[in-house]
């Protein structure tokens, strides 16, 4: 292959594109690790600071883990068969219902978080629990798992697949279990892992929601940002990165491996 | 099993009549096969058998002296084969054959074992592990019939079985479904818009068209008795000939032909197989058309009725398109029908 000066003016716009992205990444990383971060690189490298997010921000990043988890918890036990209930029942009612799910996602979370305050504010016990953040969560992620499914129960001849089921002898139950769950699997994994990533990473939402004692990893990143010195900052996003990564790649994984045949 | 239907009819809530009331007897070991066009009903009356389609008040569908009308689905002990074959992508091909004994909680053991009868029966042996989405569209289809089969179920029901192969397949997986179904020894109802089809496969045949059955009898009964003119046109495609009946003779353009005594007010049919051409013939018309199809000739004749008749000649020989010839048509091959009167 040649270099033309057409090629050398895609090279360089792509290396320049991808050091614009990856360049303050690295730099957040190093000034998360070292000494002094204004006198630079030569003050020496430390897990001081990595630590000191630990001391400090423990409770953050076990309240966002547990969040997310029974986030899916919820999603995947409404999403999936409502999911399952807009496929069966093509028909206008469904388009509505599915539009009505849709909408936490056009109104802004800072809205929804007013509207939740408004409503649910004065039961102070509701109010000042976790679970007040989790209903936040489930709103704004749910519709990502109910289209997730739906698109593939949609694309799949459901209803020949149950009616053969049946004439074989399964149940409503089992005919769910056995049929639509394990076909519905790519879009229940694609949907799982969305929903976690964004539970996760939710800042607007639940910035209006916490409470002193309730922050998640993104509140505790802004408040880390906002007071603490700048070292400690960039280790909070290094220890964000280090939660984040290795969960995104573990269901990019499975989403994989559900799409081969299961026996 | 002997399956028994009484006064069966659907309506939907639109309105619409697919299935006007409509009685029907298989006997044990029978294959029954519900013939035609689109739009017939002939799949509804399949589904209201199976119990996928809950049937109008007044349905009565018995197997043996059961009364199943009101039994669900999945307790009739129904084997079905879809038209889309309905195979679970999510399971291998023993595991789709074995679902039906899985959700009927045979063990293992025994499973394992009738799953293998099954699979040889259908020699699908060497496919066993495979995934169904990598299997031909005849394998799909057998894979379809074993399911059905693997439970043993009390009737076997196909619903256009060879209409999701191509047309060189359909040919040859017709004899072999045919020969399969005899191998299974069950009461069978199949499905079909296929003319072909249900005379291959069938001991009887119920044509249906518009909702209401037109006529039930052995693939023989329906070619040379037909009760209609629906049934004649449909089974063999018999041509009308439309002309006036007087004084025993049927008057056409070209010439009279004589008709059974005491014939009157009659639609008259015949069949391209008993068009005849002969120098001595009572009936003269024009060649329009002449195609070579291997065993006999397949001529088109104009100016004996108003429409073009054809002729199958199985001569050595034709004559030319232009030519001018004779035509005999004995009184015994033409089907006299009473009028439609739809």
């Amino acid at each position: 292959m040649r270099l033309t000066l057409p090629r050398l003016l895609q090279l360089a716009v792509t290396l320049l594109t991808a050091a614009f992205l990856i360049v303050p990444a690295i730099q957040s990383i190093l000034a998360g690790l070292t000494v002094n971060y204004f006198r630079g690189l030569s003050s020496g490298f430390t897990l001081r600071w990595v630590g000191e997010v630990w001391r400090l921000y423990a409770d953050s990043i076990l309240l966002s883990m547990g969040l997310a988890v029974a986030c899916l918890g919820v999603t995947l036990v409404i999403g999936v068969p409502a999911a399952y209930a807009l496929a069966k029942n093509p028909g206008r009612l469904s388009r509505i219902l599915e539009e009505f799910i849709s909408l936490p996602l056009a109104v802004p979370g800072l809205a929804l978080a007013l509207a939740l305050l408004q409503l649910y504010g004065s039961m102070t016990g509701f109010r000042t629990s976790w679970t007040f953040i989790l209903v936040g969560h489930v709103l704004y992620t749910l519709p990502f798992m109910v289209r997730s499914v739906l698109a593939v129960l949609m694309a799949m001849d459901l209803k020949s697949l149950e009616e053969s089921a049946a004439t074989l002898g399964a149940s409503t139950v089992t005919r769910f279990r056995t049929i639509v769950v394990p076909n519905a699997m790519p879009g229940i994994l694609a949907g799982a892992l969305t929903v976690v990533t964004l539970s996760i990473g939710e800042f607007n939402l639940t910035w209006m929601l916490h409470t002193p004692y309730l922050k998640t990893l993104p509140v505790g990143l802004a408040d880390s940002y906002a007071s603490m010195r700048l070292e400690i900052a960039s280790a909070y996003t290094l220890v964000f990165f280090v939660m984040i990564v290795p969960l995104l790649m573990a269901m990019q994984w499975a989403t994989d491996r559900a799409q081969r045949i299961s026996r | 099993m002997t399956l028994t239907i009484r006064n069966a009819s659907k309506t939907y809530p639109d309105g619409t009549r697919a299935l006007l009331p409509t009685d029907l007897t298989v006997g044990e070991g029978e294959i029954l096969s519900l013939l035609g066009p689109s739009g017939c009903g002939k799949t509804t009356l399949l589904r209201i058998i199976a119990g996928l389609e809950t049937p109008d008040a007044g349905t009565q569908v018995r197997f043996d002296d059961e009364d199943v009308t009101r039994l669900a689905v999945e307790r009739r002990n129904v084997g079905m084969v879809f038209q889309s074959y309905a195979l679970f992508p999510n399971m291998s091909v023993r595991a789709n054959i074995g679902y039906g004994l899985k959700v009927r909680k045979v063990p293992r053991a025994e499973r394992e074992q009738r799953v293998d009868e099954v699979l040889a029966l259908c020699r699908l042996g060497d496919y066993a592990e495979r995934a169904v989405t990598a299997l031909s569209g005849g394998q799909r289809q057998r894979v379809a019939l074993a399911r059905a089969m693997a439970p043993r179920p009390r009737i076997l029901l196909l619903d256009e079985p060879l209409s999701a192969l191509d047309a060189a397949l359909r040919d040859s997986l017709r004899d072999e479904l045919a020969a399969m179904l005899r191998q299974f020894r069950i009461t069978a109802v199949f499905v079909t818009h296929d003319q072909a089809e249900a005379l291959a496969i069938a001991d009887r045949i119920a044509v249906m068209s518009q909702g209401v059955m037109q006529q039930v009898g052995r693939p023989e009964e329906l070619y040379r008795e037909p009760v209609s003119s629906f049934v004649a046109r449909f089974i063999g495609n018999a041509m009308p000939l439309p002309g006036t009946i007087a004084d025993g003779h049927l008057i056409l353009p070209g010439g009279r032909l004589p008709l059974a005594a005491g014939t009157s007010d009659a639609e008259v049919f015949v069949r391209a197989e008993d068009v005849h051409l002969d120098e001595a013939g009572p009936l003269s018309g024009t060649v329009e058309t002449v195609a070579f199809s291997g065993g006999h000739y397949r001529i088109g004749l104009a100016g004996v009725t108003g429409e073009t008749l054809f002729a199958t000649h199985p001569g050595r020989q034709a004559p030319r398109p232009g030519d001018s010839v004779r035509l005999r048509i004995d009184a015994g091959d033409l089907l006299v029908l009473p009028q439609d009167r739809s």
